[in-house]
């Protein structure tokens, strides 16, 4: 044994470079973690800049007069008629009173592109909503074309982009901005409709449907199947070669690149069951078996970090296996196996590649209204827009970003907030 | 059933071997080499009879042709120096063992006459009849009323709330919990104190009315105020119940049992009235360890 008082120096003299290092340490984590939150802030930022601009939509002034002999109708209720009508002879015709001056045939192509092709549509909405509006006029507000939200928009941020559009358009335009008949207002297409050729008119709402269905599906599917697979595995099951197998297997699967899931998807649920294709049913059960080994994989962690006290304390008092897992092991690791579920269903989410491969990749419209009903999802609908060529395209693109972030970070929340929920129970 | 230690031959020489290389025991080596337990192992009024009993781990032997008998509503106190396969033994009167993988139990325990390792008992209702309270207080994540609670309802013991109501609170009142927690019986009970925990886990094993309650090292987690309420509640108990309750703590042997067995590296060495065994105990390997010389 040394003396005390020499001890005591070297301890102190250790210090020093105990809490030198210390300092090192604590500087590294923090650099790293500052590091990561940029990152994210840096992205988060330049999505939101690029895609706030999608939820506004530039529209135009027109003096809409819905003349009963132009669209031949007599009575709104008579569906014939309806059908048959021209609309786009309105705003066509209201176009044309706007700028006189315009006469030659492919004039007035140019001019009738200032609006929409969908506009024609909208009239017809209009009308049916307020039918004491037939044979009357009034202004309305008409949704523009992509070329001319593109540019008003750019112009807006004093960076004009005027390459899509024709001189004699761009003095049309500089007049109903001179006329404050040219404006913009807030985009509720974009999440009231579903896709479309034509980027003002498209929305996302066909994609969230198609995203929430197939994302049901899964949920039904590989949560009951994981969770039962992880308590039989973990609780049930013998320990035996089969067993370990098994084991290995899953853990294998977990890693399996998921377009392979496309593969299979294809080859099992198409080509043997004729499961049709593009429905979420489909993207569903891929994506269920996709997500099946991470939810067993969380579900026995979760399982195996219950303490085993509380099961000898249920065992001890009588309580049968079945018992013991029902009453406590299942409870108490609910939040655990919980969190890992909504992590593979994020997962499944964000997923597109083996959707690619069972054709939820086609080109939809229409706004799905159920699991069979041929669909796209989110990320689907990201990458579709991001492969289009139009300008306009590139705010959708980001906006569309926007919302599959809202929903992965929607359900991250919950997953917290039901852990939250769950621990405080007991 | 006769069994005799087998296949242990080479468990055997490992525990000799281990016995020479700890200096001071190797004078006792020859007391237990061919052992036989000394002392009065049998009693007229047993509840449970432990005949030649071997417990295996996989290939290692814990606990070597143990005999001894239980007696009814009387405190057994198992001592003997830790990793002697006291909680072993314990653990194969409930067969707790059962969970654990490549445990095995040779030889024969039996309750009021029945075969304990019979293939025709069911153990849901053995661990019913035969309770136990562990070392660390483990109280299920649940209420105060839960807890005491869960044995009743699981074993369908009560028609009504009402009567459920009664048995919680009787329980309670046994366990010497009841002023205590009377106002707040819908709280955790991993909220009590470390002693209040353990009386809470006492009065959750004999909320089920068992007739033997096992109780491994219950005070090694407490302080001296919660043990010493807890040895009385073990006192009261006895007049009731059959208790066999492991332990390190001689005084605590001495204080609560009326029968105390010692184990030695998985023998049964002496089993005795307590007050011969801590004033004049029959074996030398005993006196050695209750004069402190090992343990
Ligand atoms: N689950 C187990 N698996 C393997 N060996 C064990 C297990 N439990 C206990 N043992 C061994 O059995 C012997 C007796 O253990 P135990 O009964 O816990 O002793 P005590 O309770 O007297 O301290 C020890 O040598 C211990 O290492
Ligand atoms: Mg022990």
């Amino acid at each position: 044994m040394s003396k005390p008082s020499r001890n005591l120096e070297r301890i102190q003299r250790s210090l020093v470079s105990r809490y030198r290092a210390e300092k090192a340490f604590r500087l590294c984590g923090i650099a790293a973690v500052t590091l990561g939150l940029l990152a994210v802030l840096v992205l988060f930022a330049d999505i939101f800049l690029k895609g706030k601009s999608a939820f506004s939509a530039t529209y135009i002034q027109l003096e809409i007069n819905y003349d009963q002999e132009v669209l031949g109708i007599d009575d709104l209720s008579d569906e014939g008629a309806l059908m048959l009508a021209d609309w786009d002879r309105l705003h066509k015709t209201a176009l044309r009173q706007e700028f006189p001056q315009v006469r030659k045939r492919s004039e007035r192509r140019e001019l009738y592109a200032l609006v929409s092709n969908g506009a024609g549509y909208d009239l017809k909405e209009r009308l049916l909503s307020e039918p004491e509006l037939l044979d009357q006029t009034e202004k309305f507000w008409i949704l523009a074309d992509d070329d001319i939200d593109t540019y008003y928009k750019s112009l807006l941020k004093g960076r004009a982009y005027t390459a899509r559009l024709s001189l004699a358009q761009l003095e049309r335009v500089k007049q109903l901005i001179d006329q404050d008949r040219i404006e913009l207002q807030f985009n509720a297409n974009f999440l009231s409709r579903g896709d479309s050729r034509e980027p003002e008119q498209v929305g996302i709402k066909g994609a969230m449907f198609g995203s929430f269905f197939t994302l049901v599906i899964t949920l039904l599917l590989s949560f009951p199947i994981g969770i039962a697979a992880a308590i039989y595995l973990e609780e049930f099951a013998e320990k035996n070669r089969w067993t370990e197998f098994i084991e290995v297997n899953i853990n294998n699967l977990a890693a399996v690149p998921s377009i392979i899931f496309g593969l299979l998807g294809l080859a099992i649920f198409i080509n043997f069951f004729n499961v049709p294709r593009s429905i979420p049913f489909l993207g569903g059960l891929v994506l269920a078996v996709m997500t099946l080994p991470t939810i067993i994989i969380t579900s026995r962690a979760a399982i195996k970090s219950v303490p085993p006290s509380i099961r000898e304390a249920a065992l001890g008092l009588g309580a049968s296996p079945n018992q013991v897992v029902l009453h406590y092991v299942v409870p108490l690791a609910m939040p655990g196996m919980l969190t890992g579920s909504i992590i593979g269903m994020a997962r499944a989410l964000g997923e597109t590649a083996p959707l690619l491969m069972i054709g939820m990749v086609a080109f939809i419209a229409d706004v799905p209204g159920g699991f069979t009903d041929p669909a796209t999802v989110l990320p689907v609908q990201i990458f579709l827009w991001a492969d289009s060529p139009e300008r306009a395209f590139i705010e959708k693109t980001s906006a569309a970003i926007m919302v599959l972030l809202a929903f992965l970070i929607t359900m991250n929340l919950s997953a917290v907030w039901l852990r939250k929920k769950l621990e405080r129970r007991w | 059933m006769s069994t005799t230690v087998v296949s242990a031959a080479e468990t055997d020489s490992n525990t000799r071997s281990q016995h020479l290389m700890s200096g001071d025991q190797t004078n006792f080596l020859n007391d237990i080499q061919d052992h036989v337990t000394v002392g009065t192992c049998f009693s007229e009024n047993a509840k449970m009879s432990i005949k030649n009993v071997s417990v295996f781990y996989g290939n290692k032997q814990a606990i070597f042709d143990a005999s001894v008998d239980i007696t009814e509503n009387q405190v057994i106190a198992m001592i003997g120096p830790s990793g002697c396969g006291k909680s072993t033994l314990l653990r194969s009167l409930n067969r707790m063992n059962d969970t654990i993988e490549g445990c095995r139990v040779k030889g024969h325990i039996s309750m009021d006459g029945q075969d304990l390792y019979s293939p025709k008992l069911d153990v849901v209702e053995l661990r019913a009849r035969v309770g136990m309270v562990f070392q660390k207080p483990n109280p299920f994540p649940k209420s105060i009323y839960d807890n005491v609670a869960y044995g009743p309802k699981i074993h369908g013991l009560t028609d009504s709330r009402y009567e459920l109501d009664e048995i919680v609170e009787e329980s309670l009142r046994r366990a010497g919990l009841w002023d205590e927690v009377r106002d707040r019986l819908q709280q955790p009970g991993t909220g009590l104190s470390g002693g209040q925990q353990q009386r809470l886990c006492i009065a959750r094993a004999i909320a089920v009315s068992p007739e033997v309650i096992l109780m491994d090292e219950p005070c090694s987690a407490l302080d001296p105020i919660a043990t010493a309420r807890i040895e009385e509640l073990i006192e009261e108990l006895s007049q009731n119940f059959t208790i066999a309750i492991v332990t390190h703590n001689m005084q605590q042997a001495a204080r609560v049992s009326h029968r105390t067995a010692y184990f030695h590296l998985g023998k049964l060495i002496e089993v005795n009235p307590t007050e011969q065994v801590f004033t004049m105990p029959e074996h030398n390997l005993t006196e050695s360890y209750i004069t402190g010389r090992f343990g």
